[in-house]
């Protein structure tokens, strides 16, 4: 991280609601080029509306502020055109597709992009070639690329399905929303283990999580906690301890209104 | 409302691409019904007295019938005195050859991009086309022809082939079978005949096209498909017709015979105007399908993909009559805006070790109603009868309807049945999780829509299947946006 970093993504004032109610409250936040940022925070703090809301989920409304992402407006962008420019989330509840083929989709997924960029679009045995090492990295078990789309993967499959896409995908900016909930130990490595080997000086990521846990295999450069929709404190990776060893109270506390 | 719900309900339209009407002329009769009308029509063609005699027994027999009220469609009463019923596009009395076909039909079906110039044709398929009342082209007919097989228009095969139609006319579906039946059988204008001799495998599909041109006129075709012991035969149809506010009538008849070790594939693609969207017009399809496997080791697969018609009611059937004999019914039906759809199967197991497979994939999209109503019939003597049966429904969007009536009637306790049943939603979060990923909701649904089919499409000649996927997409078009 040096100062010449650009900013890759930029979020000012930023409220949003969901069926009338406020959940953002003004969140400012810049993340640079090459920057990995944890975000934490309590149960209903806001932060899963925020990683929907910088997907372009339309049940979130947006009521003032606004994000740019490089160099563009994003809340004026459509989920996909996100997607193709590079903005990847990780679902928390990754969605079963029925029906459709785990690689079909992937491969789809990965033309779009290519697509956009205007890179020539891949074919079944260029794409098999591609997908190997990651599946490799991630520790996917060959069965689960014929199987329908998370369709009966078990919970900790789905998320590394989510970070496999990750990889193929190889976004500019990853948002992993609480990729680390319900996996195990060795799981929670192996997913670390990829959302690092992406680790570069021109991607970056937000990494949503309730728990510190995380944070000892995906070492982030800045922390920041949210609480009822605002950022209370923002400060470097020794945040995420001092949270693990008081919790969230006394932030909570803090940043009562006087 | 989400964008992702708007978008649903957009996905049902778009404009039907087969909408254009041809400006040729013709001969009409005047409408409606009546023995002289018959007389008419079949001194028209040239036709037997026993035709003759067999189209005015169905005809009374129809006066005594009643439309049938127990489908899950709704419709405005018909006036089967205000159609016309026949139209046929005016000619020399015999083509000498294709090369003599009236230009602008010629155009028609090159739009809709049927091959009747045997040159440019899609390798290895034949083409019947049939223009609003009677047949116009046949290709191939003289390959076919070295090889004894019989390929042509039924007019036609009643004046070249009487033994074989007379033979086998009526002996799958009798003209008494039902409503729409007994009225084809009085009024049938034309269709396809096709005979395949003993041991002869049909190196080619064998393919009708059905187009609608003109204004007020019913459409009354019959199929009639004859594979002889051990032989095989692969047969396809597809239909469209003009857009129009009134709704029109075709009330089809499809017969298939299947001797001893023979083997039919018929599939349909069915393309009918299906209304706007706001339920105005569209063609009312009454098709009685049925197909006969007589002999022992004898097989009869129905593939069909429905995705027109302001209303479907139909039921292609087997009847499983030799020993060791295969039925086998694959089908999509789609319904969007306000279309209507009561489509199924008949098994009906006679002989022993008589084994039928049913997977129906229902999906309905804006108003739509898609009905799926199938029966399995296991006879006393039908010793080790086996049926899989799986209907499966996909519903897009809030406001369409899907329904199952299985119907099981079992003589025979040796009788093995299975059957299965889903239905499922495209989903906001499922369509959302697709644009996260780079793709467009258009894609995504068509991805999913896709999946849900593929047990059928892969049952299609495969440049069918093709055919039958765009066509998915373009007919769910809008109501996803």
């Amino acid at each position: 991280m040096n100062g010449a970093n650009h900013t890759m993504l930029e979020i000012k004032n930023l409220r949003a609601r969901v069926g009338g109610k406020d959940i953002l409250k003004g969140i400012d936040l810049a993340v640079g080029t090459g920057e990995v940022h944890a975000v934490m925070g309590p149960n209903g703090s806001g932060k899963s509306t925020l990683a929907g809301v910088l997907a372009g989920r339309s049940e979130y409304e947006v009521t003032a502020g606004s994000v740019t992402y490089n160099g563009r407006d994003l809340l004026g962008l459509d989920p996909e055109a996100r997607a193709r420019e590079g903005l990847f989330l990780a679902f928390q509840y990754p969605v079963e597709i029925p029906g459709v083929n785990n690689a079909y989709f992937l491969k789809a997924a990965l033309n779009a992009v290519r697509k956009h960029r205007g890179d020539p679009e891949i074919d079944a045995m260029g794409f098999m070639a591609l997908i190997r090492d990651k599946m490799a990295l991630l520790d996917m078990d060959q069965a689960l690329m014929s199987r329908p789309v998370n369709d009966g993967f078990s919970g900790g499959e789905k998320k590394r399905n989510e970070i496999f896409q990750m990889a193929v995908l190889e976004p500019k900016l990853a948002i992993l929303d609480e990729t680390d909930s319900g996996l195990d130990i060795d799981a929670l490595k192996i997913v670390a283990n990829g959302v690092n080997a992406l680790r570069s000086p021109n991607r970056s990521a937000i990494v949503v999580t309730h728990y510190q846990r995380l944070l000892d295999y995906i070492v982030p450069d800045f922390v920041h906690v949210l609480s009822d929709g605002r950022i209370v404190r923002s400060g470097g990776k020794d945040l995420a301890l001092e949270l693990e060893a008081r919790g969230y109270g006394w932030l909570e506390a803090e940043a009562q209104p006087a | 409302m989400s964008t992702e719900t708007q978008a649903i309900q957009e996905l049902a339209t778009r404009e039907y691409k087969y909408g254009f009407v041809t400006d040729v002329e013709a001969e009409d009769f005047p409408p409606g019904l009546s023995e002289d009308i018959i007389r008419e029509l079949s001194s028209r063609k040239g036709e037997p007295d026993w035709m003759l005699e067999w189209r005015l027994k169905a005809y009374r027999t129809w006066l005594t019938l009643k439309d049938p009220d127990w489908a899950n469609v709704r419709h405005e009463p018909i006036d089967y005195q205000a159609i016309i019923y026949y139209s046929a596009p005016k000619r020399p009395k015999s083509l000498a050859s294709l090369d003599e076909l009236d230009p602008e039909i010629r155009k028609t079906f090159e739009k809709l991009g049927i091959p009747i110039d045997e040159q440019k044709a899609l390798a290895g398929v034949a083409v019947d086309a049939v223009f609003d009342s009677v047949s116009v082209a046949t290709t191939f007919k003289d390959k076919l022809k070295a090889l004894g097989i019989i390929f042509c228009s039924f007019s036609e095969a009643v004046r070249e082939h009487p033994d074989l139609v007379r033979q086998y006319l009526g002996s799958v579906v009798p003209y008494s079978d039902n409503y729409y039946a007994a009225l084809n059988s009085a009024v049938f204008s034309d269709g396809s005949f096709c005979y395949v001799p003993k041991g002869v495998r049909c190196p080619m599909e064998l393919s009708t096209y059905f187009r609608i041109n003109a204004q007020n006129t019913g459409q009354f075709e019959r199929t009639l498909i004859v594979a002889d012991e051990g032989a095989f035969v692969s047969y396809l149809e597809g239909c469209t017709a003009p857009m129009r506010d009134e709704n029109q009538l075709h009330a089809a008849v499809v017969e298939l015979v299947a001797h001893e070790s023979a083997t039919i594939k018929y599939s349909t693609v069915q393309n009918w105007y299906p209304g706007d969207r706001d339920g105005k017009g569209g063609i009312y399809n009454f098709v009685t399908k049925r197909g006969h496997c007589r002999g022992a080791n004898s097989k009869i697969t129905w593939t069909q993909v429905e995705t027109g018609s302001a209303i479907t009611w139909k039921y292609p059937s087997c009847i499983l009559q030799g020993d060791n004999s295969v039925g086998e019914f694959y089908s999509v039906a789609v319904t969007n805006n306000f279309q209507q759809a009561d489509t199924g199967t008949k098994m009906i197991h006679l002989g022993r070790n008589t084994r039928s497979t049913i997977v129906s994939k229902g999906i309905s999209a804006g108003h739509g109603q898609n009905t799926y109503r199938g029966m399995v019939k296991i006879g006393r003597n039908a010793a080790n009868a086996r049926n899989y049966s799986q209907c499966d429904s996909l519903l897009i969007g809030d406001e369409c309807g899907a329904h199952t009536f299985p119907y099981i009637e079992i003589k025979n306790t040796s009788a093995q049945m299975e059957h299965e049943a889903s239905t499922s939603k495209i989903g906001e979060d499922q369509i959302f999780y697709c644009r996260q990923r780079g793709l467009s909701t258009e894609d995504a649904v068509n991805m999913i829509v896709s999946g849900f089919c593929k047990e059928v499409f892969r049952e299609l000649p495969m440049e069918f299947a093709i055919e039958a996927q765009k066509l998915l997409a373009v007919s769910l078009e809008g109501s996803v946006g």
